[in-house]
């Protein structure tokens, strides 16, 4: 009951705050995204530590993915926010002469943000520079399964960013229960697809729009390469895409990787040779891959390996350890369609390698399973590129890389389908917790007659020119030469 | 000079349109419309004043041949699905060809069917000629007519120009369809709130499936078979009904839907699609206030705060003027002005104005008239007042400071009941408005540039238009939707392709330039020159994060 009371007082408070339109000036997002850089450089040890406690990760992924990324958000929206709140102009037709439109971007009052425990830096932050640079207050809810990292943004938040704007919560599904119980202007939830349903059903009763930021069972498409070159940097990236973020505990993570059956053996020796290289013999000893979050997911993922069939599909790893909590990158080689591993989405270390006669199957292998955030396709061949573009449909399509677009501020972040919906990163945050008001301005001079009754065939006419914008008949038809 | 000399032919042919058009239209004045596809349908026609006894035998026969038909439940709500689904996975509604092929049956079937539309809406809503011409069937064509110019230009490919094209890659951003879409429409604009939302979802390419209003029964009718002779049936389908048909629609799992409405079923809606993750747009209403301040063209504002209340469907329109907003001293002048060019539009006895519409239904009509019966709310009246329960007419209707937590002044009106609301202070408009929750229009009168600056900042609505009302909707390069309990999601133009478009990134990337930077064993040394990079500019996570090699 207590913890209610701190909400609605927390919300009365960012209400009071945005009411006051402090948080529309550029003055103030900008103080806030600077304050926001400051926080994560001052503070890069106590990040890395708390990282280290929540998931084991090593600091140069910490710098990459949690860090880096929220340094080059905030960057990329302090240097743009002036240019993206300019209204944008609009030209009207002819017909509506005296007049002027324009679209404004105005906050959209008091949001909600839900982070995950996977990156509980950037996704905690990375929504945050998009909320800030379009003037909202926010109360951010961070993942309570990264206990260190909330706990450090609790602490660390009001200390660099402007606490009657800007607040922290923390705690388990009770308080994310009871925060949904309130009304807000935007809820951005990243998590799974069945918080995700209660989200938004709670939204639903105060009408409130959401983002939400799902994950899938991401594919990797892998056709048939033939340079030996080509092979390796597939396998780097396919690695990296896996086990080197947060050993595969990432929404944008490679969940499977489709191959042709001819090509799978050398996919496989590769895949090898480079997880040997990245993490050494014994991946276990290696401090360059992090740890499963908590024992629920150790367990789940365990479960996953403890069907007999799929246990008999492993071709490289399989040893967990459960009091490290730690789950050696494990490759499986065509377990059963209908087996858990296979129908649910991973997000773990293991990475089933499913075989096709024909790389073109995987088109249908895709189109047959729920939208994923995104697809991965490893192939030079421009159009299998082109026919993976228009059959089939992802949050993104990424050609010959992994993860990377995470980092892009260029493209729209988000997904489609049980992927989630509802796009992020670079203006499009801005515009995700931005209402575009359109703005039109007309002056008392010029009236158009034929818009008032009582009618007659004149003004019908009259309308049926001016909705074709057809002046020279609009003309004729006033000075009485049409009839 | 080339498109000087082309153009005087484009106008000829324009001319001979028109004047085939026109004939058509007058043959709809002098001909008694002899509409022969539904019993119902003749029984309306023959009592051109539609009355409420005609209104309730066309209701109990719509039940029988309801009864007779066979219920939509939610089987049949599944094969329809299965249905559409099939056909969006064949890949057809995607292509160019299909998608302009459909636009232009749907100009087509407004263009051949004028007379029958106007028809419907005169059933319907008694709704005036010009009113139908204007706001239905123009609307709808020039919105048809802009997708099928613009569709090209909006079915590329958007390049994303950055500095990562400087690097060993190139990004864009493609718009593809969301699948089979769902639209649920209403009864005040049966046609442009129908067929605007279906040709931005066929313009974006996805299959289709309209569920028109049971409220305006005869447009709804048409629509149904209008669509199923004029656009392909394998991918674009009408189901009519009511709430129980509504219910087997939602269970299904949709692309998207696309609700206009009020905002209790706007709840309702959002609710279901939760449970399927469905991406929702909500186009509700609100009450949309006009702000008059005293430094106006009294006539024209005037006049355009009519054409913003009763020549909008008299009233039932969402973005209708729900109430005006005034200073104590200027209420006198304003009211009369309204009161003379009133006279002036709609005579001196307005319940017998064929330019005026009628109440959609006698529910409406009860509820409207609550609305006035109200306690400390009927001695407030100054103009207007009379109804008529059979005829379901309400007389343009004005009324003078009404109790602020009156019904009239908390619920949305959606009816030809105007309040005026009187503050000392014009810029005390903005407590008033922003003490209700955010509604989908805001209008302003003034010549005051201080006063248009701080309306514009200060009010948060769905649009806001200076000095006129509603016409913004006209215009298809502005969005067209709500905020906050006015809805989410917008639409219209370019915007209504977006509505029902996914936006996928695209990232293509080559083998060449790879680093090992970013992969593990995370050494001391990768690990400073990551530190390095970051701590530097954009430039340098991305050249870290592509892994431009630096090692």
């Amino acid at each position: 009951m207590e913890k209610m009371e701190e909400i609605e007082g927390s919300i009365a408070d960012l209400r009071t705050t945005f009411r006051s339109r402090k948080t529309t000036s550029v003055a103030w997002r900008k103080n806030q995204l600077r304050g926001l850089i400051e926080l994560v450089q001052d503070n890069e040890q106590k990040i890395a530590k708390a990282l280290y406690q929540d998931l084991g990760k090593h600091p140069a992924e910490v710098y990459r993915d949690e860090i880096g990324i929220v340094k080059k958000s905030a960057n990329h929206a302090l240097s743009c926010v002036e240019k993206w709140m300019a209204p944008k102009k609009n030209r009207l037709p002819l017909l509506y002469f005296p007049a002027s439109a324009q679209v404004l971007s105005e906050p959209l009052g008091v949001v909600l943000i839900f982070a995950s425990w996977n990156f509980p830096i950037s996704l905690a932050l990375d929504p945050l520079i998009g909320a800030i640079a379009a003037g909202n207050t926010v109360l951010l809810k961070p993942s309570d399964l990264a206990p260190e990292c909330a706990a450090f943004l609790q602490e660390t938040i009001p200390l660099y960013l402007d606490c009657n704007a800007i607040k922290v919560i923390n705690g388990g599904a009770d308080v994310g229960e009871k925060l949904l119980q309130q009304k807000w202007d935007k809820i951005f939830f990243t998590g799974s697809t069945r918080v995700g349903r209660i989200v938004m059903t709670a939204a639903a009763k105060h009408l409130t729009p959401v983002t939400l930021e799902l994950g899938g069972k991401c594919p990797a498409v892998v056709d048939t390469l033939s340079s030996l070159s080509d092979i390796k940097v597939m396998a780097k990236r396919i690695v990296g895409g896996k086990w080197a973020a947060c050993n595969g505990q990432i929404c944008i993570g490679v969940d499977c990787v489709l191959v042709e059956k001819k090509f799978a053996s050398t996919l496989i020796d590769s895949l090898k040779r480079t997880i040997k290289k990245f993490f050494g013999e014994n991946p276990k000893d290696s401090n360059s891959i992090s740890r499963i979050v908590n024992k629920n997911h150790f367990d789940r993922l365990s479960k996953l390996l403890k069907d007999p069939r799929v246990a008999a599909s492993i071709v490289h790893g399989g040893s967990s350890n459960e009091e490290n909590l730690f789950i050696e990158p494990t490759i499986l080689l065509d377990p059963p369609l209908d087996s858990e591993i296979m129908t649910e989405e991973i997000f773990g270390p293991l990475l089933p390698i499913i075989t096709l006669n024909n790389i073109q199957e995987s088109i249908e292998f895709v189109n047959s399973r729920p939208k994923p955030l995104v697809i991965y396709a490893f192939t030079k061949d421009e159009t299998f590129k082109r026919q993976i573009l228009s059959e089939t449909s992802s949050g993104s399509v990424v050609f010959n890389d992994t993860v990377v677009q995470y980092a892009a501020d260029v493209l729209p972040f988000g997904g489609v389908g049980q992927s989630g919906f509802g796009r992020y990163h670079g203006k499009y945050s801005f515009d995700n917790f931005s209402h575009e008001k359109p703005v039109m301005q007309r002056s008392f001079f010029l009236e158009m007659e034929p818009r008032y009754p009582p009618w007659n065939d004149f003004k019908i006419n009259f309308f049926r020119f001016a909705y074709r914008f057809d002046y020279f008949n609009l003309v004729l038809l006033l000075l009485g030469l049409k009839k | 000079m080339r498109t000087l000399s082309v153009l005087p032919f484009q106008h000829c042919s324009s001319v001979g349109g028109a004047s085939s058009f026109n004939k058509s239209f007058i043959y709809c004045y002098t001909t008694k419309p002899t509409f022969s596809s539904t019993l119902r349908f003749k029984n309306c026609t023959q009592f051109p004043l539609y009355t409420h006894a005609v209104c309730s035998v066309t209701l109990s026969e719509m039940t029988t041949e309801q009864r007779e038909r066979e219920r939509f439940d939610v089987e049949k709500a599944g094969l329809l699905m299965k249905e559409l689904r099939t056909s969006f996975n064949s890949g057809k509604t995607k292509s160019y060809e299909w998608r302009i092929s459909q636009l232009q049956s749907i100009a087509k079937m407004i263009e051949e069917n004028e007379r029958e539309i106007i028809q419907a809406l005169f059933e319907d809503l008694s709704k005036p000629q010009f009113e139908s011409f204007v706001s239905e069937i123009s609307m709808t064509k020039g919105s048809c007519k802009l997708a099928l110019k613009e569709l090209k230009s909006w079915m590329k490919p958007e390049k994303a120009k950055t500095s990562m094209t400087t690097y060993p890659s190139s990004a864009e951003i493609v718009s593809e369809p969301l699948g089979v879409v769902l639209v649920i429409s209403t009864w005040n604009y049966p046609f442009l709130l129908s067929l605007d939302p279906v040709i931005g979802a066929i313009a974006a390419g996805n299959a289709v499936v309209l569920k028109p209003s049971e409220v305006a029964p005869a447009s709804s009718l048409l629509l149904a078979k209008l669509l199923e002779e004029y656009v392909d049936k394998s991918s674009v389908r009408v189901v009519e009904g009511a709430v129980a048909e509504t219910s087997a629609l939602l269970e299904q799992k949709w692309d998207k839907i696309f609700f206009t409405g009020g905002t209790r079923v706007g709840r309702i809606v959002m609710a279901s699609a939760a449970k399927h993750l469905t991406p929702v747009i909500l186009e509700l209403g609100g009450k949309c206030p006009a702000v008059v301040d005293s430094k106006i063209n009294l006539q024209v504002t005037a006049r355009r705060i009519i054409a913003g209340k009763w020549m909008a469907n008299g009233g039932q329109t969402c973005i209708a003027v729900d109430y005006v907003i005034t200073t104590k001293e200027f209420a006198p002048n304003l009211i009369d002005a309204l009161r003379n060019e009133l006279k002036e539009f709609f005579g001196k006895y307005p319940m017998e104005s064929k330019d005026l519409s009628r109440i959609v239904n006698p529910f409406h009509f009860r509820r409207l008239a609550s609305l006035l019966d109200e306690n400390k709310v009927s001695d407030k009246i100054v103009y207007g007042g009379q109804k008529d329960e059979n005829q379901l007419r309400i007389a343009p209707t004005i009324l003078l400071d009404v109790p602020e937590e009156s019904m009239l002044m908390k619920e949305e009106i959606f009816g030809p009941l105007l309040p005026i609301v009187t503050v000392e202070n014009i810029e005390d408009s903005f407590n008033v408005i922003n003490s209700k929750s955010k509604p989908l229009a805001a209008y302003l009168f003034t010549d005051d540039e201080q006063l248009k600056k701080d309306f514009v900042k200060n009010i948060s609505a769905g649009a806001l238009l200076v000095n006129d009302a509603i016409i913004h909707t006209t215009v298809s390069s502005l969005p067209f939707g709500g905020v906050g309990e006015s809805g989410m999601g917008s639409y219209h133009g370019k915007f209504s392709f977006d509505a029902f478009s996914h936006k996928k990134g695209v990232l293509y990337r080559s083998f060449a330039g790879d680093s090992s930077t970013r992969y593990p064993p995370y050494t001391p040394e990768k690990e400073r020159l990551v530190k390095a990079l970051m701590s530097g500019n954009i430039l340098g996570i991305i050249l870290a994060l592509i892994g431009w090699s630096k090692d």
